[in-house]
């Protein structure tokens, strides 16, 4: 075990990820010599070498493209995207093509690329560093999308992407790269893909995060418990597949809902959870199930604090809920 | 040799210059002709077939069996193709027999593919083709990505892939172009300069002269050659081939040709271009060209042709009413190869459909 923050476990998980598997390489912008632009990568191409820590010319799609490409040889490519807001010139490789190789082929190719970004707000990044952009990428068959919300999860994570054998979308919330530090253990381990994690055991409302918004669901849940509003909070931690059963097992103890994400409200990830809910567990439901997001509008600079969900935000939502 | 000069080896009268000694034999030589005129019989009869309402759309080569041919057969068993969706030539110079592509074409349960690609959109891992995708330029990235992977395990493959002149307008090809010329990575790159991207034609596709200048700047050689001319489109990919094999890096081969037919079934060119451009072309086409040369070489005649012409044809016929009995795909398949397992929400939706179709009424919530 050791102390590390989020960077610290995704870089330990990434030398792990290369040693274990020779045919993993990791390709993107600024990704080598200055081991990216958050450190993630620092010391791999040191370790590894030029031929397996690629530095790529400045393009998404080249990144992108070039993964898939590798992936059908037979390496097992982690693509770095610098910020999740740059996905979007990526984007046709991404949807049309790394998510569809394995249908389109009829399962004789297949593209096993993990593709990390940062993703999210809170860190002063305006329009084009702080988008969520999940929604996207979950509304798209054949595609697995992950965001991890701990250190620990964060490796987890990572090394169970890296044995997969389909794309996985790794949503990195840079906001909590290194807010916060926990025991991680040195060694090689997974968190399973598609399975959610309770955070803190409530029996009044269930609370539904993921990445950076669990922390402060976390505390939010503290401040609803002096007011006796005890919160069952979840970590979906894997967007697709989601982990429903957690889902549907905490509804049928609480019976109200209150879903938190950064990104837009309209057709965002809440929509869908809500209408799983709904269709599965609608007589199970208390009160109207409510959304804490960010706003439809473009992400903004000066207001960054004013659009995130805030923990009086969610009180409210929880308040309101419980009150119904 | 530069970007802009044009190589051919058939002269105006489609004999070669007397000093010109062919890299192939003579049984290979014919081998190439045979192959364009089976690509050019079978592109006929897809259209044929469109036309009846039994293939959904499909995309002639015509004018360009040429390129597609004979730049294939430079490739070894170990050599990866990145193809797009014209060129027929190629697949079946890959190894690909005509039921097996015909099944594609029909997606029936016999595709490779299982039915889910729109027709032309073949790909096999067994003979190192990859999946076709309709997006012009894509597959050109990934052809690069490939070679990087090669390069990176020091393994034989060179990559070639092909592509058409609007393509190069396309992401893809600028950063597959820049990223091959980085690394001197071992693929070339065929483009098909048929003059048209669906309407538009070349001179409203770019601003340079050429395709194969493109290449200059991205740091590599770029080498224009006449595409009707199977020839000189198979010593130019040769040449490049061999030195992406010897670790010399990528090649841009702009091959000009002409499209003889529409772009695809679902399009008209007599909206956009005139006939006589057309007739023009056709004075140059690739096969008649290739058959005048070989019969000056005396290895070819008009009987020898019919016979030909005659039992491809049967062949193709054959090969049709073989692959379009075959039943389509099973219904359950509609939702295999998503991913390598099957996640519960498409377990359900699968569970959905089927119990919608027996009859049964919807999931109680």
């Amino acid at each position: 075990m050791s102390r590390m923050n989020m960077v610290e476990a995704l870089n330990n998980g990434l030398h792990l990820g290369m040693r274990e598997n020779e045919n993993v390489v990791l390709l993107g912008e600024d990704v080598g010599l200055l081991g990216g632009v958050f450190r993630v990568s620092a010391g791999l191409q040191e370790t590894f070498g030029t031929d397996r820590v690629l530095d790529t010319p400045l393009s998404e799609t080249g990144i992108i493209a070039s993964a898939i490409g590798m992936a059908l040889y037979g390496l097992r490519p982690i693509a770095e995207i610098q910020f999740a807001d740059f996905a979007f010139p990526a984007f046709d490789q991404i949807i049309n093509e790394l998510a569809k190789y394995r249908y389109r082929s009829g399962n004789q190719l297949t593209t096993p690329v993990l593709v990390r970004m940062p993703v999210g707000g809170g860190v002063g990044g305006g329009l084009y560093h702080s988008q969520s952009p999940e929604s996207h990428f979950a509304h798209t068959a054949g595609l697995k999308v992950v965001i991890p919300s701990n250190p620990y999860d964060a490796k987890g994570l990572l090394l169970a992407a890296l044995r997969e054998q389909d794309p996985v979308i790794f949503l990195e919330p840079k906001k909590l790269y290194r807010t916060t530090s926990a025991e991680v253990p040195d060694g090689a381990f997974t968190v399973p893909i598609g399975s959610a994690r309770r955070v803190r055991e409530g029996t009044d409302v269930t609370l539904i995060c993921y990445g950076a918004m669990v922390p402060l669901a976390e505390d939010v849940a503290r401040r609803a418990a002096e007011e006796q509003i005890q919160v069952d909070v979840l970590d979906l931690r894997s967007l697709l597949p989601l982990d429903i059963e957690t889902v549907l097992a905490s509804v049928q103890k609480t019976h109200r809902i209150v879903i938190v994400h950064e990104a837009p409200r309209t057709c965002g990830y809440g929509a869908e959870l809500a209408s799983l809910i709904v269709e599965k567990a609608f007589w199970s439901l208390d009160a109207p199930i409510l959304r804490v997001t960010g706003f439809d509008t473009p992400f903004p600079y000066r207001l960054e604090k004013e659009y995130l969900p805030t923990s009086d935000r969610i009180l409210d939502a929880l308040r309101t809920t419980v009150a119904a | 040799m530069s970007e802009t000069e044009l190589i051919r080896v058939l002269g105006d009268d489609d004999t070669s210059p007397a000093p010109y000694h062919p890299s192939l034999d003579d049984e290979s030589l014919l081998a190439l002709y045979r192959r364009m005129v089976q690509t050019r019989l079978f592109d006929a009869e897809m259209i044929r077939l469109h036309r009846q309402g039994r293939v959904s759309i499909y995309s002639s080569s015509e004018g360009e069996e040429a390129l597609a041919v004979a730049a294939a057969m430079t490739l070894s068993e170990e050599d990866w193709l990145f193809p797009d969706y014209r060129v027929s030539g190629a697949l079946f110079e890959r190894g690909v027999p005509m039921e097996e592509f015909l099944a594609q074409l029909f997606g029936t349960s016999k595709d490779l593919s299982k039915g889910r690609q729109i027709p032309t959109h073949y790909g096999s891992r067994q003979r190192h083709i990859a999946s076709i995708s309709s997006p012009v330029g894509n597959g050109i990235a990934h052809a690069v990505g490939f070679a990087w992977a090669a390069r990176i395990k020091k393994g034989p493959e060179v990559v070639l892939t092909f592509f058409g002149d609007g393509a190069t307008s396309e992401e893809g090809f600028h950063t597959g172009m820049n990223i091959a010329g980085v690394h001197k990575l071992p693929v070339v790159f065929v483009c098909r300069n048929n003059q048209y991207a669906i309407s538009v034609p070349f001179n409203l596709q770019t601003g340079s002269d050429t395709i194969a200048v493109k290449a200059k700047a991205y740091g590599f050689d770029g080498v224009r050659v006449d595409g009707t001319d199977a020839l000189a489109v198979h010593d130019v990919v040769r040449e490049a081939v061999e030195r992406a094999r010897k670790g010399g890096g990528p090649t841009l081969v702009e091959g000009v040709s002409y499209r003889h037919g529409a772009h695809s079934t679902s399009d008209d060119d007599t909206r956009y271009r005139k006939a006589a451009e057309a007739e023009a072309w056709r004075k140059r086409d690739p096969i008649d060209r290739f058959g005048r040369y070989l019969k000056s070489r005396g290895l070819w005649d008009d009987a020898r042709d019919a016979a030909l012409r005659e039992t491809l044809e049967s062949r193709i016929q054959t090969a049709v009413a073989e692959a379009e009995a075959a039943p389509p795909p099973p219904l359950e398949s509609l939702f295999d190869d998503v991913y390598d397992d099957l996640p519960w929400h498409l377990r359900e939706q699968r569970q959905d459909l089927t119990d919608h179709l027996r009859g049964l009424k919807g999931r109680k919530p």
